[in-house]
């Protein structure tokens, strides 16, 4: 369990649901701890469940032998969560827009626009094999450690 | 938790009382499966009363889309009912609160079909 000012864990997982759901109560915790609201808290949960349900399916698809990694850490001015996994690679900039008028009734192609829509900074890196997605909230003011 | 469905007719219209979380696996399928079943049973008239929904997940989002796509594709209609201020948020954000056919008030909704 973290603390309320600066902690850091870091998970490695088997690519399966059962770590989504592991890595997604993780970051719910974190979040409510680094003094997030209640309306941020799940929005938080659910960027790094997305970036999670990459890794192991799109990334790993659910191989047994390939892990995923996931670290959080809370410092005085943010929550960073890091997922990574050793898949293929993933380009973010070959992800069609979910908004086109000609992709909106897709039934798939969310996750990434939902990432980018709750933290604050995400970043892609190419771990060769594999992609390392961070995610970055910033704590709100009046924290203790902010 | 999972999601659960309870089927129940009102005036030729077949409403699901979805419950639980609709996410990537169980939920989802459970979803597809069920809006499936009634197609082949020729429901085409469809509410998803989706007030006890807790959480829903890109997959689900996703899902919901496809359960639309598939009862338009038969001829049918498919509406939403009593959206959670989450749900609703999440439709607002992937632009799909005007692709469905939202209500707040299911005697409303359920004279809506033609």
């Amino acid at each position: 369990m973290p603390d309320s000012t600066t902690s850091r864990v870091s998970l490695v997982l088997d690519s399966s649901l059962a770590s989504v759901d592991k890595v997604e109560k993780t970051a719910e915790e974190f979040a409510a701890l680094a003094g997030f609201d209640e309306d941020t808290v799940p929005n938080i949960a659910m960027a790094v469940r997305e970036a999670s349900v990459n890794a192991v399916m799109h990334g790993n698809a659910y191989d047994p032998a390939k892990k995923m990694t996931a670290s959080f850490e809370t410092t005085p001015e943010s929550l960073i969560v890091k997922i990574a996994d050793q898949g293929p690679g993933l380009n973010p900039d070959a992800v069609p827009d979910p908004l086109a008028p000609e992709n909106i009734l897709r039934g798939s192609g969310r996750g990434i626009f939902l990432i980018r829509a709750f933290m604050d900074e995400v970043h892609f890196r190419d771990t060769h094999p594999g992609t390392e997605l961070t995610l970055i909230k910033n704590r709100p003011p009046g924290q203790p450690g902010t | 938790m999972s999601m659960k469905v309870a089927t129940r007719q009102v005036d030729g219209v077949t409403i699901l009382d979805l419950s639980g979380r609709i996410t990537l696996g169980e939920g989802s399928v459970t979803l597809r499966d069920a809006v499936r079943d009634l197609l082949a049973k020729g429901s085409k008239k469809i509410l998803l009363n989706l007030a006890e929904i807790s959480y829903i997940d890109s997959s689900g989002i996703g899902e919901l889309v496809s359960a639309f796509t598939s009862v338009k594709n038969a001829g049918g209609e498919l509406k939403l009912l009593n959206l959670t201020h989450k749900v609703k948020d999440l439709l607002q954000i992937t632009k799909l609160y005007t692709v469905f056919d939202v209500w707040d008030d299911e005697a409303s909704a359920v004279t809506s079909f033609k």
